[in-house]
C-alpha cells in the first residue's frame, strides 16, 4: 500500500511539475524560444501574490486572480519589447536574452523581498496541510486541486490550440511565420499572446509552489529544471505530452523518495536521462515525436 | 508594337503599383529601377530567364522582401514599409512556388486560417467561405486530410486556395504550374480564369508560356533585374530583345 500511495503522491507531485512546464511547453512550441527565465518568472508571480496576501492582506485566491492579468501584461510586454527583437537575431539570442533576463529577475526579488525563505502556507490554512484518508491512501486537498487545475489549463490549452481560431493562427505562426504572415496572421502578436499566456501559467504554478512548500528569490533555476524535464520526458512542443511528463517525473521523484529519501531527484534525473538515451541515441537524428 | 514601361494607360484603377524598385544582395543587383503597375482586374504574366528578379518582385509587392529603394503602392497608398500581413489584409494573396502548406493542420484548416485572418471572416462565414474556395480548388474531398501527406499537385491546389480563401483583390502567382501536366496545368488555369473574371487582378510568373498565354492579357517580361518588355502578350514574345534575353543573341 505503501507503494501505491507513493504513486498517488508521485502524481499530485506531478501535477505542479506539468503546470510549471506548460508555459515553457508552449513558448517553446510556438517559437521555438527555451525561456531560461521561466521558473524565475513563476517565482516573480508567487512574490507578487505573496505580496499582496501579506502586506495587503488579501485572501490568496482574489490575490492570485488578480496577479493573472498582471502576468498576462507582462508576458505580452516581455514578447514585444524585448522577445521578438531577439528572436531576429537567431536561435540563440532568445537563449542569452532569457538568461539575462532570469539574473535580472533574481537580483531584483532579491533587493525587494530579501532572501528570505517564504511561504503561502500560513495564509491558505488546511488547504496546504489537510487531506483525505481513503483506505490507507493519501489525498491532500492541496495535491488534488493542483492536479485539476494543471489538467484543466493544459487540457484547456490544448483543445483551444487545436479547435479554435485562436489556436489555429498560433499553431500557423508557429509552423511557418512568414507564410502565415502572407495569409494575414500577425505573427509578433500571436507570439505576444502565446508570451502572456505562459507566463500566466508561470504564475499560476508559481503560487501553488508557494501555497505546497517555499519560495524564495533564488528558487527559480531549480523549478526551471524540473519543468525542462518535464517537457523533454513528454516530447517537445507537445502540451498532451508536457502533462504525461509532469506525472511520470512527479512519480519517479516519490518512487525514489519510498526507496530512500535522498534517491528523490535523483531518480527524477535519472528517468529523465534515461528518455534521452532512447530518444536522441546516435542513429536517430530525428528525435522521435 | 512593344510597348515600354511607363508609356502603357491601362483602363481600371491602379490596385498595386511599384515604382523605381530597388534590390541588392551583396554585389547582385536583383531588382535594377523596376515599375510595375497592376490595375484593377487585369491579368499580368512575367517572364524571364532564371535569375531575372521574378520572384523577388513578386515578394516586394506581397511585402516579404523590403526594398532597398522605391515605393510600393496599394489603392495608391504607400505600403512600402507594411508587413505582409497588413497587405494581405488590406487584398494582396500569395502563393509560393514551392508550396508552403502548414504541414500539421488539415487542409480545411489551412484554408481557415486565410479566411479568418486574410479575409477577416468569423466562425460560420469563415467555415462557409472555406468550404466555398475548396469546391472552387477542387480540395473538398481532401478537406480533413493533413496537408503534409498531400501529393505536388494538390500541394499547389492548397497553395492557391489558401491564398484565394483570404479574398484577394490581387494574386500573386509564383510559378504554380511548374511540375504539373499539362491536363493538371488546364485545371489550374481554368480556376484562374474564374477568380479573373470574378474581379480578381492576377501576377502570375510563370515559365510554361503556353499556358500563361491562356490567362493573361498583358506580359512582362524580366531580364536581369529590369523589366525589358511590357505590353501585349504577342508582341512582348515577339521582340527582338525579349528572344535575346532567352536565347542569346544570334548575331552581334
Amino acid at each position: 500500500m505503501t507503494w501505491v500511495n507513493a504513486v498517488l503522491q508521485g502524481i499530485f507531485l506531478g501535477g505542479l511539475y506539468a503546470l510549471f512546464a506548460c508555459g515553457l511547453s508552449l513558448m517553446f512550441g510556438v517559437m521555438r524560444i527555451i525561456n531560461l527565465a521561466h521558473g524565475d518568472l513563476a517565482v516573480l508571480g508567487a512574490f507578487v501574490v505573496w505580496w499582496a496576501a501579506t502586506s495587503l492582506g488579501a485572501p490568496p485566491a482574489p490575490a492570485l486572480i488578480g496577479a493573472l492579468p498582471l502576468a498576462l501584461a507582462l508576458g505580452y510586454l516581455l514578447q514585444v519589447t524585448v522577445l521578438t527583437r531577439s528572436l531576429r537575431g537567431g536561435e540563440l539570442t532568445p537563449l542569452l536574452t532569457t538568461f539575462g533576463l532570469a539574473i535580472v529577475i533574481q537580483n531584483a526579488l532579491l533587493l525587494i523581498f530579501s532572501p528570505d525563505v517564504r511561504s503561502l502556507a500560513t495564509v491558505t490554512g488546511s488547504l496546504s496541510t489537510g487531506s483525505w484518508q481513503i483506505g490507507g491512501l493519501t489525498v491532500p486537498y492541496l495535491g488534488l486541486l493542483i492536479l485539476i487545475v494543471a489538467t484543466g489549463v493544459l487540457g484547456g490549452l490544448h483543445l483551444v490550440l487545436e479547435r479554435t481560431g485562436f489556436g489555429r493562427e498560433m499553431r500557423a505562426a508557429a509552423q511557418d511565420p512568414d507564410t502565415a504572415a502572407l495569409v494575414g496572421v500577425p505573427a509578433t502578436a500571436v507570439y505576444a499572446r502565446a508570451t502572456a499566456i505562459a507566463v500566466a501559467t508561470a504564475t499560476l504554478a508559481g503560487t501553488f509552489l508557494a501555497v505546497h512548500s517555499t519560495i524564495d528569490p533564488a528558487s527559480g533555476p531549480t523549478q526551471l529544471i524540473f519543468a525542462f524535464e518535464a517537457v523533454v520526458i513528454g516530447g517537445l512542443g507537445s502540451l498532451r505530452g508536457t502533462l504525461i511528463g509532469g506525472l511520470v517525473l512527479g512519480v519517479a521523484q516519490t518512487i525514489g523518495a519510498q526507496i530512500d529519501p535522498q534517491y528523490s531527484i535523483l531518480a527524477g534525473h535519472l528517468v529523465f536521462l534515461i528518455v534521452l538515451l532512447v530518444r536522441f541515441s546516435p542513429g536517430r537524428l530525428v528525435p522521435a515525436a | 508594337m512593344t510597348v515600354f514601361p511607363g508609356d502603357t494607360v491601362f483602363p481600371g484603377d491602379t490596385v498595386l503599383d511599384g515604382e523605381h524598385l530597388h534590390k541588392r544582395y551583396g554585389r547582385l543587383h536583383v531588382l535594377d529601377d523596376v515599375g510595375f503597375t497592376a490595375a484593377d482586374g487585369e491579368a499580368i504574366g512575367i517572364v524571364g530567364p532564371n535569375g531575372a528578379g521574378k520572384t523577388t518582385l513578386l515578394n516586394v509587392l506581397a511585402g516579404s522582401v523590403t526594398p532597398d529603394s522605391g515605393t510600393v503602392r496599394l489603392d495608391g497608398a504607400d505600403v512600402t514599409r507594411s508587413g505582409p500581413q497588413i497587405r494581405c489584409r488590406r487584398g494582396v494573396g500569395r502563393a509560393h512556388q514551392i508550396p508552403r502548406p502548414f504541414g500539421g493542420m488539415t487542409v480545411l484548416e489551412n484554408v481557415l486560417v486565410g479566411a479568418t485572418y486574410g479575409a477577416g471572416l468569423r466562425h460560420r462565414e469563415a467555415h462557409r467561405h472555406s468550404i466555398e474556395v475548396l469546391r472552387r480548388c477542387e480540395l473538398l474531398d481532401l478537406a480533413n486530410r493533413r496537408a503534409d501527406t498531400l501529393g505536388l499537385l494538390h500541394r499547389k491546389r492548397l497553395e492557391m486556395a489558401r491564398a484565394v480563401a483570404t479574398r484577394p483583390r490581387v494574386l500573386l502567382l509564383d510559378e504554380i504550374g511548374a511540375g504539373l501536366t499539362d491536363a493538371e496545368a488546364a485545371e489550374l488555369v481554368a480556376t484562374i480564369r474564374e477568380l479573373n473574371a470574378g474581379g480578381v487582378t492576377v501576377v502570375w510568373i510563370e515559365h510554361i508560356v503556353h499556358v500563361l498565354l491562356q490567362v493573361v492579357n498583358r506580359l512582362i517580361c524580366m531580364d536581369a533585374g529590369r523589366v525589358i518588355a511590357d505590353g501585349e502578350p504577342s508582341a512582348v514574345l515577339s521582340d527582338a530583345v525579349v528572344v535575346d534575353a532567352y536565347l542569346g543573341k544570334a548575331r552581334s
